[in-house]
Protein backbone atom coordinates (compact mmCIF):
# COMPACT_ATOMS: atom_id res chain seq x y z
CA UNK A 1 0.00 0.00 0.00
CA UNK A 2 1.17 3.51 -0.79
CA UNK A 3 0.08 6.48 1.29
CA UNK A 4 0.96 9.96 0.11
CA UNK A 5 0.37 12.67 2.69
CA UNK A 6 0.63 16.43 2.21
CA UNK A 7 3.23 16.11 -0.53
CA UNK A 8 4.69 19.37 -1.84
CA UNK A 9 7.39 19.99 -4.40
CA UNK A 10 8.53 23.13 -6.14
CA UNK A 11 11.36 23.90 -8.52
CA UNK A 12 13.13 27.23 -7.93
CA UNK A 13 10.07 28.86 -6.34
CA UNK A 14 7.79 27.41 -9.00
CA UNK A 15 5.26 25.30 -7.10
CA UNK A 16 4.35 22.03 -8.81
CA UNK A 17 2.76 19.86 -6.13
CA UNK A 18 1.01 21.75 -3.34
CA UNK A 19 -0.24 19.17 -0.90
CA UNK A 20 -1.08 15.90 -2.61
CA UNK A 21 -2.94 13.33 -0.49
CA UNK A 22 -3.51 9.95 -2.07
CA UNK A 23 -3.79 6.38 -0.86
CA UNK A 24 -3.23 3.53 -3.30
CA UNK A 25 -4.25 0.09 -2.15
CA UNK A 26 -2.39 -3.09 -3.02
CA UNK A 27 -3.60 -4.62 -6.28
CA UNK A 28 -5.40 -1.45 -7.27
CA UNK A 29 -5.18 0.01 -10.74
CA UNK A 30 -5.11 3.76 -10.51
CA UNK A 31 -4.80 6.23 -13.35
CA UNK A 32 -3.64 9.78 -12.75
CA UNK A 33 -4.85 12.29 -15.30
CA UNK A 34 -4.04 15.95 -15.59
CA UNK A 35 -2.85 18.59 -17.96
CA UNK A 36 0.60 18.66 -19.44
CA UNK A 37 3.01 20.16 -16.94
CA UNK A 38 0.77 19.67 -13.90
CA UNK A 39 3.36 17.47 -12.22
CA UNK A 40 2.37 13.90 -13.05
CA UNK A 41 5.87 12.77 -13.94
CA UNK A 42 7.21 14.63 -10.92
CA UNK A 43 4.76 12.71 -8.70
CA UNK A 44 5.95 9.37 -10.11
CA UNK A 45 9.60 10.33 -9.59
CA UNK A 46 8.87 11.32 -6.00
CA UNK A 47 7.30 7.89 -5.42
CA UNK A 48 10.58 6.09 -6.03
CA UNK A 49 12.81 8.72 -4.49
CA UNK A 50 14.31 10.06 -7.72
CA UNK A 51 13.27 13.48 -6.45
CA UNK A 52 12.97 14.52 -2.83
CA UNK A 53 9.83 16.37 -1.73
CA UNK A 54 9.90 19.74 0.02
CA UNK A 55 7.48 18.41 2.61
CA UNK A 56 5.06 15.56 3.13
CA UNK A 57 5.33 11.81 3.46
CA UNK A 58 5.37 8.89 1.05
CA UNK A 59 4.71 5.70 2.97
CA UNK A 60 5.31 2.53 0.99
CA UNK A 61 4.25 -0.67 2.75
CA UNK A 62 4.71 1.04 6.09
CA UNK A 63 8.04 2.78 5.58
CA UNK A 64 8.31 6.47 4.85
CA UNK A 65 10.75 6.72 1.95
CA UNK A 66 11.34 10.44 2.52
CA UNK A 67 13.33 9.59 5.65
CA UNK A 68 15.08 6.42 4.51
CA UNK A 69 18.82 5.94 4.23
CA UNK A 70 20.07 5.55 0.67
CA UNK A 71 20.70 1.82 0.97
CA UNK A 72 17.17 1.25 2.29
CA UNK A 73 15.70 3.39 -0.45
CA UNK A 74 17.34 1.10 -3.02
CA UNK A 75 15.64 -1.88 -1.37
CA UNK A 76 12.27 -0.17 -1.70
CA UNK A 77 12.99 0.48 -5.38
CA UNK A 78 13.21 -3.26 -5.96
CA UNK A 79 9.45 -3.33 -5.47
CA UNK A 80 8.95 -0.98 -8.39
CA UNK A 81 9.08 -1.21 -12.14
CA UNK A 82 8.98 2.06 -14.01
CA UNK A 83 8.11 2.82 -17.61
CA UNK A 84 9.45 6.29 -18.32
CA UNK A 85 7.68 8.82 -20.51
CA UNK A 86 10.39 8.75 -23.17
CA UNK A 87 11.15 5.04 -22.53
CA UNK A 88 14.66 6.05 -21.36
CA UNK A 89 16.34 2.99 -22.85
CA UNK A 90 20.10 2.76 -22.33
CA UNK A 91 21.29 3.57 -25.82
CA UNK A 92 24.71 2.00 -25.45
CA UNK A 93 23.08 -1.40 -24.83
CA UNK A 94 21.11 -3.82 -26.97
CA UNK A 95 17.44 -4.42 -26.32
CA UNK A 96 18.16 -7.63 -24.46
CA UNK A 97 20.83 -5.98 -22.31
CA UNK A 98 18.35 -3.24 -21.48
CA UNK A 99 15.72 -5.70 -20.34
CA UNK A 100 18.14 -7.89 -18.42
CA UNK A 101 20.21 -5.22 -16.66
CA UNK A 102 18.27 -5.43 -13.40
CA UNK A 103 18.57 -9.22 -13.35
CA UNK A 104 22.27 -9.10 -14.17
CA UNK A 105 22.92 -6.62 -11.39
CA UNK A 106 20.71 -8.01 -8.66
CA UNK A 107 20.45 -11.76 -9.10
CA UNK A 108 22.81 -14.71 -9.34
CA UNK A 109 20.98 -16.27 -12.26
CA UNK A 110 23.09 -17.67 -15.09
CA UNK A 111 23.47 -15.52 -18.22
CA UNK A 112 21.45 -18.09 -20.19
CA UNK A 113 18.59 -17.98 -17.71
CA UNK A 114 18.66 -14.17 -17.71
CA UNK A 115 18.53 -14.09 -21.52
CA UNK A 116 15.61 -16.52 -21.39
CA UNK A 117 13.68 -14.35 -18.93
CA UNK A 118 14.28 -11.17 -20.88
CA UNK A 119 13.26 -12.80 -24.16
CA UNK A 120 10.10 -14.01 -22.43
CA UNK A 121 9.34 -10.45 -21.25
CA UNK A 122 9.94 -9.16 -24.76
CA UNK A 123 7.51 -11.75 -26.11
CA UNK A 124 4.93 -10.55 -23.59
CA UNK A 125 5.13 -7.03 -25.00
CA UNK A 126 4.89 -8.36 -28.55
CA UNK A 127 8.52 -7.91 -29.59
CA UNK A 128 9.99 -11.37 -29.96
CA UNK A 129 12.70 -10.83 -32.56
CA UNK A 130 14.54 -7.65 -31.75
CA UNK A 131 16.82 -8.68 -28.87
CA UNK A 132 20.02 -7.71 -30.62
CA UNK A 133 18.97 -4.32 -31.95
CA UNK A 134 20.06 -1.05 -30.38
CA UNK A 135 17.43 1.45 -29.16
CA UNK A 136 18.33 3.85 -31.97
CA UNK A 137 17.03 1.27 -34.47
CA UNK A 138 13.56 1.10 -32.89
CA UNK A 139 10.40 3.11 -33.53
CA UNK A 140 8.96 5.18 -30.69
CA UNK A 141 6.29 2.60 -29.96
CA UNK A 142 8.80 -0.24 -29.92
CA UNK A 143 10.95 1.70 -27.46
CA UNK A 144 7.94 2.11 -25.18
CA UNK A 145 7.33 -1.61 -25.22
CA UNK A 146 10.98 -2.46 -24.57
CA UNK A 147 10.81 0.02 -21.67
CA UNK A 148 7.80 -1.86 -20.40
CA UNK A 149 9.58 -5.21 -20.73
CA UNK A 150 12.46 -3.75 -18.72
CA UNK A 151 10.06 -2.42 -16.09
CA UNK A 152 8.50 -5.83 -15.49
CA UNK A 153 11.67 -7.90 -15.81
CA UNK A 154 12.15 -8.23 -12.06
CA UNK A 155 8.47 -9.02 -11.35
CA UNK A 156 7.81 -5.82 -9.40
CA UNK A 157 4.91 -5.35 -6.98
CA UNK A 158 4.21 -1.87 -8.22
CA UNK A 159 4.45 -0.77 -11.83
CA UNK A 160 4.52 2.92 -12.64
CA UNK A 161 3.59 3.81 -16.19
CA UNK A 162 4.31 7.31 -17.45
CA UNK A 163 2.04 7.69 -20.47
CA UNK A 164 2.28 4.09 -21.66
CA UNK A 165 0.16 4.60 -24.77
CA UNK A 166 1.28 8.02 -25.96
CA UNK A 167 2.81 7.80 -29.41
CA UNK A 168 1.41 4.36 -30.21
CA UNK A 169 -1.13 3.58 -32.89
CA UNK A 170 -4.61 2.75 -31.51
CA UNK A 171 -4.18 -0.98 -31.99
CA UNK A 172 -0.83 -1.10 -30.27
CA UNK A 173 -2.19 1.20 -27.55
CA UNK A 174 -4.92 -1.35 -26.93
CA UNK A 175 -2.40 -4.19 -26.79
CA UNK A 176 -0.50 -2.25 -24.13
CA UNK A 177 -3.73 -1.57 -22.24
CA UNK A 178 -4.51 -5.28 -22.28
CA UNK A 179 -1.03 -6.03 -21.06
CA UNK A 180 -1.33 -3.56 -18.20
CA UNK A 181 -4.64 -5.11 -17.19
CA UNK A 182 -3.27 -8.63 -17.42
CA UNK A 183 -0.25 -7.80 -15.26
CA UNK A 184 -2.58 -6.21 -12.76
CA UNK A 185 -4.99 -9.16 -12.69
CA UNK A 186 -2.74 -12.17 -13.05
CA UNK A 187 0.36 -11.12 -11.18
CA UNK A 188 -1.40 -8.98 -8.58
CA UNK A 189 0.65 -5.99 -9.56
CA UNK A 190 -0.41 -2.59 -8.30
CA UNK A 191 -0.74 -0.31 -11.31
CA UNK A 192 -0.11 3.41 -11.18
CA UNK A 193 -0.43 4.96 -14.60
CA UNK A 194 -0.24 8.54 -15.76
CA UNK A 195 -1.94 9.44 -18.99
CA UNK A 196 -3.81 11.99 -21.10
CA UNK A 197 -5.36 9.18 -23.10
CA UNK A 198 -8.91 8.86 -21.75
CA UNK A 199 -9.63 5.71 -23.76
CA UNK A 200 -6.74 4.05 -22.01
CA UNK A 201 -7.69 5.54 -18.64
CA UNK A 202 -11.25 4.19 -18.78
CA UNK A 203 -10.03 0.81 -19.88
CA UNK A 204 -7.23 0.31 -17.38
CA UNK A 205 -8.41 2.10 -14.27
CA UNK A 206 -10.30 0.89 -11.21
CA UNK A 207 -9.96 4.42 -10.04
CA UNK A 208 -9.12 7.71 -11.74
CA UNK A 209 -7.68 10.72 -9.96
CA UNK A 210 -7.13 14.12 -11.49
CA UNK A 211 -4.15 16.23 -10.54
CA UNK A 212 -4.84 19.92 -11.00
CA UNK A 213 -3.01 22.99 -9.68
CA UNK A 214 -0.84 20.86 -7.45
CA UNK A 215 -3.58 18.94 -5.64
CA UNK A 216 -5.84 15.94 -6.24
CA UNK A 217 -8.97 17.59 -7.59
CA UNK A 218 -11.00 14.48 -8.24
CA UNK A 219 -10.92 10.87 -7.11
CA UNK A 220 -13.43 8.28 -8.29
CA UNK A 221 -14.26 5.27 -10.45
CA UNK A 222 -14.32 5.59 -14.25
CA UNK A 223 -18.15 5.66 -14.01
CA UNK A 224 -18.00 8.53 -11.54
CA UNK A 225 -15.63 10.42 -13.79
CA UNK A 226 -17.96 10.07 -16.75
CA UNK A 227 -20.90 11.36 -14.72
CA UNK A 228 -19.20 14.08 -12.72
CA UNK A 229 -20.53 17.65 -12.47
CA UNK A 230 -17.08 19.00 -11.79
CA UNK A 231 -16.56 21.48 -14.62
CA UNK A 232 -12.76 21.20 -14.61
CA UNK A 233 -12.86 17.42 -14.89
CA UNK A 234 -15.58 17.58 -17.55
CA UNK A 235 -13.56 20.00 -19.62
CA UNK A 236 -10.48 17.79 -19.40
CA UNK A 237 -12.14 14.48 -20.25
CA UNK A 238 -14.12 16.00 -23.06
CA UNK A 239 -11.04 17.81 -24.33
CA UNK A 240 -12.60 21.24 -24.74
CA UNK A 241 -10.65 24.49 -25.08
CA UNK A 242 -13.47 26.43 -23.41
CA UNK A 243 -14.09 26.04 -19.71
CA UNK A 244 -12.67 26.80 -16.28
CA UNK A 245 -9.16 25.65 -17.31
CA UNK A 246 -7.65 28.50 -19.27
CA UNK A 247 -5.15 27.14 -21.74
CA UNK A 248 -2.17 29.38 -22.31
CA UNK A 249 -2.73 30.97 -25.71
CA UNK A 250 -0.08 30.09 -28.25
CA UNK A 251 2.09 33.17 -28.86
CA UNK A 252 -0.37 35.47 -30.64
CA UNK A 253 -0.86 33.22 -33.65
CA UNK A 254 -4.34 33.66 -35.00
CA UNK A 255 -5.81 31.52 -37.72
CA UNK A 256 -7.69 34.54 -39.17
CA UNK A 257 -4.42 36.20 -40.14
CA UNK A 258 -3.24 33.08 -41.89
CA UNK A 259 -6.38 32.84 -43.93
CA UNK A 260 -6.37 36.46 -45.08
CA UNK A 261 -2.57 36.62 -45.48
CA UNK B 1 29.00 49.34 -4.98
CA UNK B 2 26.33 47.39 -3.08
CA UNK B 3 25.50 45.68 -6.34
CA UNK B 4 29.12 44.72 -6.91
CA UNK B 5 29.34 43.25 -3.42
CA UNK B 6 26.12 41.28 -3.87
CA UNK B 7 27.45 39.98 -7.17
CA UNK B 8 30.75 39.03 -5.64
CA UNK B 9 28.84 37.26 -2.88
CA UNK B 10 26.79 35.33 -5.40
CA UNK B 11 29.86 34.31 -7.39
CA UNK B 12 31.70 33.23 -4.24
CA UNK B 13 28.66 31.31 -3.09
CA UNK B 14 28.40 29.54 -6.45
CA UNK B 15 32.09 28.73 -6.39
CA UNK B 16 32.00 27.11 -2.95
CA UNK B 17 28.72 25.41 -3.69
CA UNK B 18 30.14 23.87 -6.85
CA UNK B 19 33.40 22.91 -5.18
CA UNK B 20 31.37 21.25 -2.44
CA UNK B 21 29.39 19.25 -4.97
CA UNK B 22 32.52 18.13 -6.79
CA UNK B 23 34.05 16.92 -3.52
CA UNK B 24 30.84 15.20 -2.57
CA UNK B 25 30.87 13.31 -5.89
CA UNK B 26 34.52 12.41 -5.28
CA UNK B 27 33.58 11.13 -1.82
CA UNK B 28 30.84 8.92 -3.26
CA UNK B 29 33.20 7.61 -5.95
CA UNK B 30 35.81 6.70 -3.36
CA UNK B 31 33.12 5.07 -1.22
CA UNK B 32 32.05 2.84 -4.10
CA UNK B 33 35.62 2.09 -5.17
CA UNK B 34 35.43 -1.03 -2.99
CA UNK B 35 33.13 -2.46 -5.68
CA UNK B 36 35.77 -1.95 -8.36
CA UNK B 37 36.86 -5.60 -8.45
CA UNK B 38 33.24 -6.73 -8.77
CA UNK B 39 32.63 -4.17 -11.52
CA UNK B 40 35.89 -4.82 -13.37
CA UNK B 41 34.08 -5.45 -16.65
CA UNK B 42 32.79 -1.88 -16.57
CA UNK B 43 36.26 -0.62 -15.66
CA UNK B 44 37.95 -2.45 -18.54
CA UNK B 45 35.38 -1.15 -20.98
CA UNK B 46 36.19 2.40 -19.90
CA UNK B 47 39.92 1.77 -19.88
CA UNK B 48 39.66 0.79 -23.53
CA UNK B 49 37.45 3.76 -24.36
CA UNK B 50 39.60 6.23 -22.45
CA UNK B 51 43.05 4.73 -22.82
CA UNK B 52 43.45 2.64 -25.91
CA UNK B 53 41.26 4.82 -28.13
CA UNK B 54 43.19 7.94 -27.12
CA UNK B 55 46.52 6.46 -28.12
CA UNK B 56 46.70 7.90 -31.67
CA UNK B 57 46.15 11.50 -30.58
CA UNK B 58 48.47 11.07 -27.61
CA UNK B 59 51.26 9.76 -29.84
CA UNK B 60 50.68 12.64 -32.22
CA UNK B 61 50.90 15.18 -29.41
CA UNK B 62 54.02 13.46 -28.11
CA UNK B 63 55.82 13.47 -31.44
CA UNK B 64 55.22 17.15 -32.10
CA UNK B 65 55.96 18.19 -28.53
CA UNK B 66 59.33 16.50 -28.74
CA UNK B 67 60.13 17.82 -32.19
CA UNK B 68 59.25 21.41 -31.32
CA UNK B 69 61.04 21.40 -28.00
CA UNK B 70 64.24 20.06 -29.57
CA UNK B 71 64.15 22.79 -32.19
CA UNK B 72 63.32 25.58 -29.72
CA UNK B 73 65.77 24.44 -27.08
CA UNK B 74 68.50 24.29 -29.67
CA UNK B 75 67.72 27.89 -30.64
CA UNK B 76 67.70 29.04 -27.01
CA UNK B 77 70.91 27.38 -25.87
CA UNK B 78 72.90 27.94 -29.06
CA UNK B 79 76.10 29.74 -28.15
CA UNK B 80 75.56 29.59 -24.34
CA UNK B 81 75.31 25.93 -23.51
CA UNK B 82 77.21 23.07 -25.12
CA UNK B 83 75.06 21.22 -27.63
CA UNK B 84 75.52 17.92 -25.82
CA UNK B 85 73.03 19.22 -23.22
CA UNK B 86 70.26 19.53 -25.81
CA UNK B 87 69.05 15.96 -25.31
CA UNK B 88 69.03 16.33 -21.54
CA UNK B 89 67.17 19.64 -21.62
CA UNK B 90 64.40 18.41 -23.93
CA UNK B 91 64.14 15.10 -22.09
CA UNK B 92 63.65 16.85 -18.73
CA UNK B 93 61.17 19.38 -20.09
CA UNK B 94 59.16 16.60 -21.69
CA UNK B 95 59.11 14.21 -18.76
CA UNK B 96 58.45 16.73 -16.01
CA UNK B 97 56.17 19.22 -17.67
CA UNK B 98 55.31 19.04 -21.36
CA UNK B 99 54.35 15.39 -21.58
CA UNK B 100 51.87 15.35 -18.68
CA UNK B 101 50.41 18.83 -19.19
CA UNK B 102 49.95 18.79 -22.96
CA UNK B 103 48.60 15.24 -22.94
CA UNK B 104 46.20 16.19 -20.14
CA UNK B 105 44.97 19.31 -21.93
CA UNK B 106 44.33 17.37 -25.13
CA UNK B 107 42.59 14.59 -23.25
CA UNK B 108 40.48 17.08 -21.30
CA UNK B 109 39.04 17.85 -24.71
CA UNK B 110 38.82 14.30 -25.89
CA UNK B 111 37.91 12.27 -22.80
CA UNK B 112 36.49 14.83 -20.39
CA UNK B 113 34.10 16.25 -22.96
CA UNK B 114 33.00 12.84 -24.14
CA UNK B 115 32.26 11.72 -20.57
CA UNK B 116 30.30 14.93 -19.97
CA UNK B 117 28.38 14.53 -23.23
CA UNK B 118 27.60 10.87 -22.65
CA UNK B 119 26.45 11.25 -19.05
CA UNK B 120 24.73 14.53 -19.88
CA UNK B 121 22.72 12.84 -22.63
CA UNK B 122 21.83 10.03 -20.25
CA UNK B 123 20.71 12.62 -17.72
CA UNK B 124 18.46 14.63 -20.03
CA UNK B 125 16.92 11.51 -21.60
CA UNK B 126 16.13 10.10 -18.13
CA UNK B 127 18.48 7.14 -18.60
CA UNK B 128 20.09 7.96 -15.27
CA UNK B 129 16.65 8.02 -13.63
CA UNK B 130 15.96 4.67 -15.29
CA UNK B 131 19.17 3.24 -13.88
CA UNK B 132 18.29 4.48 -10.41
CA UNK B 133 14.77 3.09 -10.76
CA UNK B 134 16.36 -0.33 -11.30
CA UNK B 135 18.01 0.19 -7.90
CA UNK B 136 21.41 0.64 -9.56
CA UNK B 137 23.45 3.46 -8.10
CA UNK B 138 24.41 5.76 -10.95
CA UNK B 139 27.64 6.91 -9.28
CA UNK B 140 28.75 3.33 -8.80
CA UNK B 141 27.70 2.20 -12.27
CA UNK B 142 28.75 5.21 -14.34
CA UNK B 143 31.16 7.45 -12.45
CA UNK B 144 33.38 4.93 -10.65
CA UNK B 145 34.60 3.06 -13.76
CA UNK B 146 35.17 6.32 -15.66
CA UNK B 147 37.01 7.94 -12.78
CA UNK B 148 39.39 5.06 -12.21
CA UNK B 149 39.89 4.43 -15.91
CA UNK B 150 41.00 8.07 -16.22
CA UNK B 151 43.22 7.80 -13.17
CA UNK B 152 44.89 4.55 -14.27
CA UNK B 153 45.22 5.24 -17.98
CA UNK B 154 46.56 8.78 -17.85
CA UNK B 155 50.04 7.89 -16.54
CA UNK B 156 50.26 5.06 -19.07
CA UNK B 157 49.34 7.41 -21.90
CA UNK B 158 51.88 9.93 -20.64
CA UNK B 159 54.61 7.29 -20.66
CA UNK B 160 53.81 6.71 -24.34
CA UNK B 161 53.75 10.44 -25.02
CA UNK B 162 57.07 10.97 -23.23
CA UNK B 163 58.71 8.16 -25.10
CA UNK B 164 57.53 9.34 -28.49
CA UNK B 165 58.42 12.92 -27.60
CA UNK B 166 62.01 12.04 -26.79
CA UNK B 167 62.16 10.02 -29.99
CA UNK B 168 60.74 12.98 -31.92
CA UNK B 169 63.29 15.31 -30.36
CA UNK B 170 66.05 12.91 -31.21
CA UNK B 171 64.93 12.64 -34.83
CA UNK B 172 64.83 16.44 -35.22
CA UNK B 173 68.27 16.71 -33.65
CA UNK B 174 69.64 13.99 -35.88
CA UNK B 175 68.01 14.95 -39.17
CA UNK B 176 67.82 18.74 -39.05
CA UNK B 177 70.33 19.88 -36.44
CA UNK B 178 73.07 17.40 -37.29
CA UNK B 179 73.51 16.11 -33.74
CA UNK B 180 74.48 12.43 -33.65
CA UNK B 181 72.88 10.05 -31.12
CA UNK B 182 75.93 9.60 -28.92
CA UNK B 183 75.99 13.39 -28.34
CA UNK B 184 72.21 13.77 -27.99
CA UNK B 185 71.92 11.14 -25.30
CA UNK B 186 75.34 11.77 -23.71
CA UNK B 187 74.27 13.76 -20.63
CA UNK B 188 71.02 11.98 -19.86
CA UNK B 189 72.52 9.11 -17.79
CA UNK B 190 74.51 11.53 -15.62
CA UNK B 191 71.50 13.63 -14.70
CA UNK B 192 68.90 10.90 -14.76
CA UNK B 193 66.67 11.03 -11.66
CA UNK B 194 63.85 8.56 -11.20
CA UNK B 195 62.16 11.35 -9.25
CA UNK B 196 61.69 13.40 -12.45
CA UNK B 197 59.83 10.59 -14.16
CA UNK B 198 57.78 9.79 -11.08
CA UNK B 199 56.88 13.47 -10.60
CA UNK B 200 55.59 13.55 -14.17
CA UNK B 201 53.55 10.42 -13.56
CA UNK B 202 52.13 11.73 -10.27
CA UNK B 203 51.02 14.78 -12.16
CA UNK B 204 49.52 12.62 -14.89
CA UNK B 205 47.56 10.58 -12.35
CA UNK B 206 46.24 13.75 -10.77
CA UNK B 207 45.27 15.20 -14.16
CA UNK B 208 43.55 11.94 -15.14
CA UNK B 209 41.51 12.08 -11.95
CA UNK B 210 40.61 15.73 -12.57
CA UNK B 211 39.52 15.10 -16.17
CA UNK B 212 37.24 12.18 -15.43
CA UNK B 213 35.88 13.61 -12.17
CA UNK B 214 34.94 16.90 -13.83
CA UNK B 215 33.50 15.08 -16.85
CA UNK B 216 31.27 13.01 -14.55
CA UNK B 217 30.31 15.97 -12.38
CA UNK B 218 29.32 18.14 -15.34
CA UNK B 219 27.53 15.21 -17.00
CA UNK B 220 25.41 14.45 -13.93
CA UNK B 221 24.58 18.14 -13.50
CA UNK B 222 23.37 18.59 -17.10
CA UNK B 223 19.91 20.02 -17.66
CA UNK B 224 18.12 21.44 -20.67
CA UNK B 225 18.10 18.94 -23.50
CA UNK B 226 20.51 18.83 -26.43
CA UNK B 227 21.52 22.45 -25.89
CA UNK B 228 22.39 21.64 -22.30
CA UNK B 229 24.55 18.73 -23.43
CA UNK B 230 26.44 21.02 -25.81
CA UNK B 231 27.10 23.49 -23.02
CA UNK B 232 28.16 20.67 -20.72
CA UNK B 233 30.92 19.53 -23.07
CA UNK B 234 32.36 23.05 -23.23
CA UNK B 235 32.05 23.60 -19.50
CA UNK B 236 33.73 20.31 -18.79
CA UNK B 237 36.70 21.18 -21.00
CA UNK B 238 37.13 24.70 -19.62
CA UNK B 239 36.80 23.67 -15.99
CA UNK B 240 39.18 20.72 -16.25
CA UNK B 241 41.74 22.72 -18.25
CA UNK B 242 41.78 25.41 -15.54
CA UNK B 243 42.04 22.84 -12.77
CA UNK B 244 44.86 21.02 -14.60
CA UNK B 245 46.89 24.22 -14.83
CA UNK B 246 46.27 25.07 -11.16
CA UNK B 247 47.09 21.52 -10.07
CA UNK B 248 50.25 21.61 -12.20
CA UNK B 249 51.44 24.70 -10.39
CA UNK B 250 50.58 23.35 -6.94
CA UNK B 251 52.25 20.02 -7.64
CA UNK B 252 55.35 21.73 -9.02
CA UNK B 253 55.74 23.60 -5.73
CA UNK B 254 55.20 20.41 -3.75
CA UNK B 255 57.37 18.05 -5.80
CA UNK B 256 60.39 20.21 -6.53
N1 LIG C 1 14.05 18.54 -12.75
C1 LIG C 1 13.27 19.62 -12.91
N2 LIG C 1 13.75 20.86 -12.73
C2 LIG C 1 12.97 21.94 -12.85
N3 LIG C 1 11.67 21.91 -13.16
C3 LIG C 1 11.11 20.71 -13.37
C4 LIG C 1 11.87 19.50 -13.25
N4 LIG C 1 11.05 18.45 -13.49
C5 LIG C 1 9.84 18.99 -13.75
N5 LIG C 1 9.87 20.34 -13.67
C6 LIG C 1 8.72 21.23 -13.87
O1 LIG C 1 7.65 20.72 -13.13
C7 LIG C 1 6.44 20.84 -13.86
C8 LIG C 1 5.75 19.51 -13.93
O2 LIG C 1 6.48 18.66 -14.79
P1 LIG C 1 6.03 17.18 -15.12
O3 LIG C 1 7.10 16.63 -15.99
O4 LIG C 1 5.69 16.46 -13.89
O5 LIG C 1 4.72 17.42 -15.98
P2 LIG C 1 3.71 16.32 -16.49
O6 LIG C 1 2.45 16.50 -15.75
O7 LIG C 1 4.35 15.00 -16.47
O8 LIG C 1 3.50 16.82 -17.98
P3 LIG C 1 3.43 15.96 -19.33
O9 LIG C 1 2.06 15.39 -19.39
O10 LIG C 1 3.67 16.96 -20.40
O11 LIG C 1 4.49 14.93 -19.26
C9 LIG C 1 6.80 21.42 -15.20
O12 LIG C 1 6.46 22.77 -15.19
C10 LIG C 1 8.28 21.26 -15.31
O13 LIG C 1 8.82 22.36 -15.97
MG1 LIG D 1 5.16 13.77 -17.81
Amino acid sequence: MIEIKGLTKSFEDKPVLQGVDLTIGTGESIVIIGRSGCGKSVLLKLLIGLLTPDSGQIIIDGSDITSLKESELYKVRHKFGVLFQGAALFDSMTVRENVSLGLTEHTDLSPDRIAEISDEKLRQVGLPDIQDLKPAELSGGMKKRVGLARAIAMNPQYVLYDEPTTGLDPIMADIINELVIRLNDELDVTTIAVTHDMVSAYKVADRIVMLHRGVILFDGTPEEVKNTDNEVVRQFIEGRAEGPIKPVPIGGVSLGNHRSG
Amino acid sequence: MRKAITRLGAVTYRFFNEAGEIFSLLGKILFFSKKLIEDRALLFEQMIAIGYNSLPIVLMVGAFTGAVSAWQTNYQIEGYVPVRFLGLATYKAVVIELGPVLTALILAGRIGSSIAAELGTMKVTEQIDALESLAINSVRYLAVPRFFAGLFMMPILVIFADFIAVLGAFLVAQLFLGIPPQIFFSEIPTYFHVHDIMAGLYKATMFGAIISLIGCYIGFATTGGAEGVGKATIRSFVLSAILILIADYLMATLLF
